[in-house]
């Protein structure tokens, strides 16, 4: 009994450390491959994965900024604090709310999406004609994605500040009653350019995380149509996962 | 032909998966310009074999000579100097679905040749020629029925210019009239070409037709080598068995004795 138990617990923690071990790997061929980049891919790419993604995330976005704005607004008005209330919506959302939640969607539209890709065109073989074609999979694949979620990342992130102040402020102002001029103020006072910046360093960590996620779940997919949807799901789950660890030690290196 | 280096030099090859092995000691010679057939019943390592001759799959023991080199412990980079000479046809063709038909016949044009765009484009459809497919240029793989996908597949093969063309059950899942027009093909471009080729399938007719030599394959190990004839008049029980499609006695592993 014990012994099973030790059994089970030591497969586990075997597969997950080759399972750490394959994904850095592929992230250091990733960054050696960088320079082989084919650009007019990476556009297409940015297109794909960042340019149409922008829908999403601004709806998502916009929705906290209102629902973060309803939760503070009267309270602080209540309490005599209505010229904060822009700052403080404007700082949760640079600092924190934006690149997380941006990450997440991201995540479960891109990440799904690069998997399935991948993980079809394994179990189609068309990874193997790369390679017999002399093409290098993680060059031809894995780079032009992984730029373009690193670059796209933060100007998604820009796009989702300004449209969650904008639901801050529609709140703010018509729910609450703060004018127009206190809750810029407000932004303009407490907030600073740096808390939008960590936003966007951080949004880059995260885009990689999703593009290396995706690519490595998808490039390993099981055999057989149910590999495919298994490899989506788990790139999606193990990347939301990541986002919400390296996000707490990269928000105390960047602000404390 | 038996006195020449052989184009491809197996010898001793395993390989296994965990504790399953699925070649055993495999020894063949494939000669520069003939077609062997390597038959056999499913999962018998027949497509291991394939995966082996590309580096897709490194043996667990044994050497691989291909062209005079050995590859054994050959890097992703060395293998890739070898691949650019070889074309493959896989089993389910494999084709790029992201790319359109005339893309995918040339993906290795662009990479490889410095080729005006004209002369790219004369040369797709040359290729599509061949194998009887003209004016497909602009067709998605997606729009394309499994004997087309194997022709184009066969076409982004040839493209490259290799020596050594693998094909991996090139007629499996097509109707016996395709078939045999797949068959044709690969006799036609291989001597039109003088390529040196290896026709994995279970298919006898089309093994028949398109190899000079045929060995057959059995639990890991070639158990008869040798011409159509031989192959169709042998007296051996296991390769009799296999080409009039005779239900094997399995006692002892070692089938008919």
């Amino acid at each position: 009994m014990l012994k099973a138990i030790c059994e089970a617990c030591g497969k586990r923690i075997l597969a997950f450390c080759s399972a750490s071990g394959r994904i850095t790997l592929l992230l250091l061929q990733t960054l050696r491959r960088l320079k082989e980049a084919d650009w007019r891919e990476v556009v297409r790419q940015m297109a794909l994965l960042g340019a149409d993604s922008l829908p999403i995330v601004l709806m998502t976005i916009l929705c906290t900024g209102m629902v973060f704005s309803v939760q503070t607004a009267k309270e602080f008005v209540r309490l005599g604090a209505s010229s904060t209330v822009g700052g403080i919506v404007a700082i949760a959302m640079a600092r924190e709310l934006v690149p997380v939640l941006v990450g997440v969607v991201v995540a479960g539209r891109i990440g799904a999406a690069i998997a399935a890709e991948l993980g079809t065109m394994k179990v189609t073989e068309q990874i193997d004609a790369l390679r017999v074609m002399a093409a290098n999979p993680v060059s031809f694949l894995v780079v032009p994605r992984f730029i373009a979620m690193v670059l796209m990342m933060p100007i998604l992130v820009i796009f989702a500040n300004l449209i969650g102040n904008i639901g801050g402020w529609v709140v703010a102002h018509y729910y609450a009653g703060i004018g127009t001029f206190t809750y810029t103020n407000s932004i303009k006072m407490l907030a600073e350019f740096y808390d939008v910046f960590g936003g966007m360093l951080k949004s880059c960590f995260f885009g990689g995380i999703i593009a290396i996620i995706g690519c490595y779940k998808g490039l390993n997919a099981p055999n057989g149509a149910e590999g495919v949807g298994l490899a989506t799901t788990a790139s999606v789950v193990l990347s939301i996962i990541l986002i919400f660890i390296f996000n707490y030690f990269l928000s105390i290196v960047i602000y404390v | 032909m038996g006195n020449k280096e052989p184009m491809i030099k197996i010898r001793q090859l395993k390989i296994a998966f965990g504790d399953k092995l699925v070649l055993n000691d495999l020894d063949l010679d494939v000669y520069e310009g003939e077609t062997l057939a390597v038959i056999g019943p499913s999962g018998t390592g027949k497509s291991t074999v394939i995966k082996v001759l590309t580096g897709l799959l490194p043996p667990t023991s044994g050497s691989v000579v291909i062209d005079g080199q050995e590859t054994s412990g050959y890097s992703e980079e060395e293998w890739d100097g070898l691949r650019r000479r070889m074309g493959v046809v896989f089993q389910y063709s494999a084709l790029f679905d992201f790319l359109s038909v005339g893309e995918n016949v040339a993906f290795g044009l662009r990479r490889y040749f410095k080729l005006s765009e004209e002369e790219i484009q004369e040369r797709i459809a040359q290729l599509l020629d061949l194998v009887g497919m003209p004016d497909t240029q602009k067709m998605l793989p997606s729009e394309l029925s499994g004997g087309m996908k194997k022709r184009v597949a066969l076409s982004r093969a040839l493209a490259m210019e290799p020596r050594i063309v693998l094909y991996d059950e090139p007629t499996s899942g097509l109707d016996p009239v395709m078939t045999m027009t797949i068959s044709r093909l690969i006799r036609k471009t291989q001597k039109q070409l003088c390529l040196t080729s290896v026709l994995v399938t279970h298919d006898m007719e089309s093994a028949f037709f398109a190899a000079d030599r045929i060995a057959m394959l059995d639990k890991g190990k070639i158990v008869q080598i040798g011409t159509p004839d031989e192959i169709r008049q042998s007296r051996n029980p296991v390769v009799y068995a296999f080409v009039h499609g005779l239900e094997r006695k399995e006692e002892d592993g070692d089938g008919l004795k």
